[in-house]
């Protein structure tokens, strides 16, 4: 190997060499089986250049469990090194890209994309349309995402992976500081797939204001949309504050400029700012679509209408505005002087109260209701009593005098991951177990779900209770080894088997998944939960333009009230005549104008100018390619939709 | 029932068409949220000119005025197209469209040579933090600038192709939307970093 290739692919490792090999063979293996089976072609026509939101959120689907794979093999590789005192399996710097490699990933390559999963996948079905309001800029959205990812994830055998943390504060993310790639890499990944959130957001709130069914009106969505709806505008306000904060950093490495830098007149506080201003209403993007979950999920398994829907809405926008005005909360510290702190202790103490009515609106539509405990209704009972404490645990941190004890301790990790995972990935998990039926058309199996359900909650417990305790002991975050002295010991033993639980019920999820494949449940139905939403109304998987005839609304829970109340009404608007429907057609420039966004990231996190410049080149014409394009739908006959709606069983 | 039900569906369709301007406001409002995050960093950074010349002693107002007339020129210039796409007259459309882009052109050509002269006096986007701070956010907005010209050229390429009809009708409305949006833009920047500046 040359001396430069020696700088540019990651070398000196045993895990990394393992990581090269592992890749080169599954790349191979799946080169050779689209070869063998002549898949390109079906790969290309059916997923590259699909429009149909439910195949791209399948593809977000199976992109965030990947990357809930490797962020989660990061958590274990650092807990290892966590177990015990003095432990050599890590080294200092190794274990800095670890916690940032896991953070970023977590948040922006797992959460984000299982959220974005499972608007695409709902959203449509759930407001009656038979697309989103801009289907091919939902394909770009994907891309852009993916291949964002892709780039971020290179940085592990090319390169290097960035180290400075998962929000990356300057001066140390400056170029003194981290001269090498890495960072480079967490700018371009993060900003490409960035883009594609933020048009996300557009698209869906565009959706959800102009698609609905007819009859449909706002106070009559399904909490999931609404919950979407309120994810969406803090999207829109959050997302280009992300954009610009990453732009800057990037002028201040590329052109050498002093915004961020401790030297030349530039201020590193204004960096942690603007990424806050960003990455507090962030954590409410990710967990008020979980929010949404629980209501769907609590209202049909406990066969009721949910308790205090207006009360739910009206927290879930007071909460997407408060989260707005709360971010210094994360640098109480900074010193910005009693005044700012006071506000913002007290803005971050009121979002508890939103947050509170919903919790007791969900207990209450528990209350007297006939509950089923199926596997998404375990979830919800499981994350009540969790985001309770994480909830309970975040008031402590937001008392200011108070935080400056617990300030980047492990109280704080335990805060964090309580309702990161007690709030978001358990909502995002409860959701999959419930729609997985309408995306697959059969259900996830019961028994293996019901291990790796316990697994994961009790490894959680095990997991981040002695972390809480590690806090108070004094024990700071981003440490890589401690000393026998310090007493830490069992505590970290403790947490270190519990994230091995966590990693087991994992397991048992993958497992589940393939079993079911196989042997699970069918369902033929279309509504195997005897659900309330409209949804439900159609069979599983949705035939490519949903609904045959758009559904007329006249109430909320529109399928519950067609089933029981209007039921001849509604079959009679099934039988009426069909008429052609209108859709998009296929695209590959989404494709094409992301993969020329990952050539510029790449070019541009190398400082290979050429590259950056033809990438960019790239992306240009690609636009422009797509402003000339004219016929860019088409109808489905009558005929095509009588022999799909009869293949799948509906009487025509 | 059938029928009410085939007229719904027919209403739906029609829709798409006003889904475009829609988004794009939408676009526009996050677009505005970068603007502002930009003058934020620059109001922050103003003064932190590390023992450097400042804004008064570097922008010149001769060039920042034209500049600025020739930005407003343009922005009048594309709303006389729209007028013209609204009685239908394709040469007209294009005629002031062309105008449009050659005081785009002006203007872009304008910045960089104010940007180039204040580099050759030291003034660079490494001096100081108030600099950076200038060149991030006037070259933003300069970019933007750039990016609509292409984008315009392109519209007119279409509407030589296809002459005026929804489709194009309809990127006429969004791109003039778009200039006059930087146009607003510019006159904050005009304000506040050039006139601020000098005073
Ligand atoms: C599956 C179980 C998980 C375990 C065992 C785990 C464990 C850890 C550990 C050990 C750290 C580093 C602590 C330090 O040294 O400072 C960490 C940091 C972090 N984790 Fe997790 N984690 C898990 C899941 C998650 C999830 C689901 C998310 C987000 C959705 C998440 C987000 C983060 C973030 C943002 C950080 C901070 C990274 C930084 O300091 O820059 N984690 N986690
Ligand atoms: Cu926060």
């Amino acid at each position: 190997m040359g001396e430069k290739a020696k700088g540019f692919f990651v070398t000196g490792d045993p895990l990394i060499y393992g990581a090269d090999v592992s890749i080169i063979i599954t790349l191979l293996g799946i080169l050779i089986f689209l070869t063998y089976f002549k898949k390109w072609g079906w790969l290309w026509r059916e997923w590259l250049t699909t429009v149909d939101h439910k195949k791209i959120g399948i593809m977000y689907l199976v992109s965030s469990l990947l990357m809930l794979f490797r962020g989660g093999v990061d958590a274990l590789l650092m807990r290892m090194q966590l177990a015990m005192p003095n432990t050599h399996f890590l080294q200092s710097q190794h274990y800095n890209e670890i916690f940032t490699t896991h953070g970023t990933i977590m948040i922006l390559f797992m959460a984000m994309p299982f959220m974005f999963a499972l608007f695409n996948i709902v959203i449509p079905l759930q407001i009656g349309a038979r697309d989103v309001a801009y289907p091919f800029l939902n394909a770009m959205s994907f891309w852009l995402f993916f291949f964002g990812a892709l780039l971020f994830n290179l940085s592990f055998v090319i390169g290097g992976s960035p180290d400075a943390g998962w929000l990356s504060y300057p001066p140390l993310s400056e170029l003194a500081g981290s001269p090498g790639p890495g960072q480079n890499f967490y700018i371009w990944g993060i900003q490409i797939s960035g883009i594609g959130s933020l048009a996300t957001g557009i698209n869906f709130l565009v959706t959800i204001l102009k698609m609905r069914a007819p009859g449909m009106k706002l106070m009559q969505m399904p909490l999931f949309t609404w919950s979407v709806l309120s994810s969406c505008i803090t999207i829109i306000f959050a997302f280009p504050v992300l954009t610009v904060t990453l732009a800057l950093l990037f002028v201040d490495r590329f052109f050498g400029a002093h915004i961020f830098t401790a030297t030349g007149g530039g201020n590193p506080m204004m960096y942690v700012n603007l990424i806050w201003m960003w990455g507090h209403p962030e954590v409410y993007i990710v967990v008020l679509p979980a929010f949404g979950i629980y209501s769907e999920i609590v209202s049909t398994f406990s066969k009721k209408k949910i308790f205090g829907y207006k009360s739910m809405v009206f927290s879930m926008m007071i909460i997407s505005v408060l989260g707005y005005f709360t971010w210094v909360h994360h640098f109480f510290t900074m010193g910005a002087g009693a005044d700012v702190n006071t506000f913002f202790a007290i803005t971050t103490m009121a979002i508890g109260i939103p947050t509170g009515v919903k919790i007791f609106n969900w207990l209450f539509t528990m209350f007297r209701g006939r509950i089923t405990m199926t596997q998404p209704m375990l979830w919800t009972l499981a994350f009540i009593p969790c985001f309770l404490v994480g909830g309970a645990t975040g008031v402590m941190l937001a008392a200011a005098p108070a935080d400056y004890q617990y300030h980047n301790s492990y109280f704080l990790i335990a805060h964090f991951h309580q309702t990161l995972i007690g709030g978001v990935v358990f909502g995002y998990l409860a959701g999959l177990y419930y729609w997985w039926p309408k995306m697959f058309g059969f259900k996830l199996n019961d028994r293996i779900g019901k291990w790796a359900f316990w697994t994961w909650n009790i490894g959680f417990y095990v997991c981040f209770m002695p972390q809480y305790a590690l806090g108070f002991m004094g024990m700071t975050r981003r440490v890589y080894t401690y000393g026998w002295d310090m007493g830490w010991a069992p505590y970290n033993m403790v947490s270190t088997v519990g994230a091995f639980l966590m990693g087991i019920g994992f397991v048992f999820q993958v497992w589940q998944i393939l079993y079911s494949i196989k042997h699970g449940e069918r369902d033929l139905t279309g509504d195997p939960w005897n659900g309330r939403t409209l949804e439900w109304s159609i069979l599983s998987p949705a035939p490519h333009y949903n609904f045959a005839h758009l559904p007329a609304v006249k109430s909320d829970d529109a399928w519950w009230d067609m089933k029981n109340h209007r039921y001849g009404a509604a079959v009679q608007d099934n039988i009426k005549e069909y008429t052609p429907i209108h859709m998009p057609k296929n695209s590959g420039i989404p494709f094409l104008m992301s993969a020329c966004w990952f050539v510029a990231g790449f070019g541009l996190t190398f400082e290979w100018i050429w590259m950056g410049v033809a990438g960019l080149a790239g992306v240009g014409i690609c636009l422009l390619a797509r402003s000339f394009q004219r016929n860019t739908d088409y109808y489905i006959p009558v005929d095509e939709i009588k022999r799909t709606e009869a293949s799948l069983g509906r009487v025509v | 029932m059938a029928q009410s039900a085939i007229s719904v569906d027919a209403h739906h369709e029609h829709q798409h068409d006003t889904f475009k301007l829609l988004g794009f406001w939408i676009f526009l409002v996050t677009d505005c949220i970068i603007f502002a995050c930009l003058f934020a960093v620059y109001a922050v950074l103003r003064t932190h000119t590390d023992g450097d010349l400042t804004g008064r002693e570097l922008f010149e107002v001769k060039g920042f005025t034209a500049e600025t007339f020739i930005l407003l020129a343009s922005s009048f210039t594309s709303g006389l197209a729209s007028l013209a796409m609204h009685k239908g007259s394709k040469k007209q459309l294009l005629g002031w469209l062309a105008v449009t882009v050659l005081l785009g052109l002006s203007f872009v050509g304008l910045e960089i040579t104010e940007f180039a002269n204040m580099a050759s006096e030291g003034a660079k986007i490494t001096t100081n933090g108030f600099l950076s701070s200038f060149f991030t956010l006037v070259g933003t907005h300069g970019l933007h600038v750039s990016f609509g010209l292409i984008w315009m050229i392109g519209v007119m390429v279409q509407i030589g192709r296809h002459d005026i009809d929804s489709l194009t009708k309809e990127k006429v409305t969004i791109v003039g939307l778009y200039w006059h949006f930087l146009d607003v833009v510019w006159i904050f920047i005009f304000t506040v970093v050039y006139l601020l500046g000098v005073m």
